[in-house]
């Protein structure tokens, strides 16, 4: 069903100098110290963590409760935040599809679609026959999912240790994993620019809506850089 | 409070699954080499770029209480380091938390 030798070599992407598990582990250790100041129990953090696995999404989740937002406005703004999912998931699987492989492995493993497990396997499709794409794929999420579930229990139950000092060097350690891998993807003049644009056009777009200015600046960002590309690709 | 929590959690959840689930949808007529898959890649990697640049520079929670120029100066040396260290990740992750952890409580 699953190709375990392949699903093994995407799980071992967790090991070695370009793993994600402390960015991953220190995002999801702050989350859980988080969830438990907000009134969750840990059964219910575990959940949290369990279902939705996105980190922007989480704390959007946590803000919107502790000012009393309804559940349409939680969903809103959970969809608006985490709507790169959707432009993110588009690029990935055409790389990962093949015919003999069952359509039910797509629709489940598009759960680990993320920033860290998606760069990983950005970063590693073409080293595997795309046949076992996918299981090699669900190794990868399979184990970037782990770290953040084991994660949001260790910060649950570190929370009373945590201190302000502490979680605000946590805070800075994912922005600086994806920053890094970021940087390390610009390889062609179109990644490059999409990246670059996004950068200036993502805060840009702030000042007009806070709230769309990732989807607005992001699609701007991308569409320039596109159109660049092909340009220059022709 | 209880089943209140439960219920957030599954409009949290439901709300991130949309994207992932018509994501796959959408990419089943998709082919690799084709122009609107090149489209999205660009969208995707802009998408996180936003994103990414939009914690560092209008972060909300912790992070919003370290100085603008803390925040900035923590990522230009972390890239440093990332490539010093030929591009690995450990370090400058590391690195990032102890800096802006001495940074914010020494300036």
């Amino acid at each position: 069903m699953i190709d375990s030798k392949y699903f093994f070599k995407g799980f071992a992407s967790i090991k070695g100098v370009r793993s994600p598990a402390i960015a991953l582990g220190a995002s999801f250790i702050a989350i859980g110290a988080l969830l438990k100041n907000i009134g969750f129990t840990i059964q219910e953090s575990i959940f949290s963590t369990f279902l939705t696995y996105a980190l922007p999404g989480s704390l959007v989740m946590a803000e919107s409760m502790i000012v009393g937002a309804s559940l349409l406005n939680i969903f809103i703004a959970v969809w608006l935040v985490n709507a790169r999912l959707y432009p993110m998931t588009v690029s990935l699987m055409p790389l990962l599809m093949h015919k003999s492989q069952p359509k039910w492995k797509y629709y489940l493993s598009c759960h680990f679609i993320a920033v860290s497990s998606w760069l990983i396997m950005k970063d590693n499709y073409d080293q595997i026959n795309k046949k076992s794409r996918i299981d090699f794929w669900i190794g990868i999420g399979a184990a970037t999912w782990s770290v953040a579930i084991i994660s949001t229990v260790i910060g649950y139950f570190a929370s009373d240790f945590l201190n302000r000092e502490i979680l605000i060097g946590l805070a800075i350690i994912n922005p600086i994993y994806f920053t890094c891998m970021m940087v390390g993807a610009m390889k062609t003049i179109k990644i490059s620019l999409s990246i670059i644009l996004g950068t200036i056009l993502g805060p840009a777009f702030y000042f007009i809506s806070p709230e769309w200015c990732i989807l607005f600046g992001g699609v701007t960002a991308g569409t320039i850089a596109f159109f660049i590309g092909e340009i220059n690709d022709q | 409070m209880t089943s209140n929590i439960f219920f957030i959690i599954l409009v949290t959840s439901a709300a991130t699954f949309l994207s992932r689930f018509l994501g796959v949808v959408s990419a089943q007529n998709i082919k690799e080499s084709s122009k609107i898959f090149r489209w999205f890649n660009c969208l995707a990697y802009s998408t996180l770029a936003a994103l990414i640049a939009r914690i560092v520079i209008f972060p909300s929670g912790l992070l919003s209480e370290v100085d603008y120029f803390v925040r900035v100066i923590v990522v230009v040396l972390s890239i440093g380091l990332f490539y010093i260290t030929k591009k690995n990740l450990v370090y400058p992750t590391i690195f990032s938390a102890i800096i802006l952890t001495l940074f914010n409580t020494y300036l």
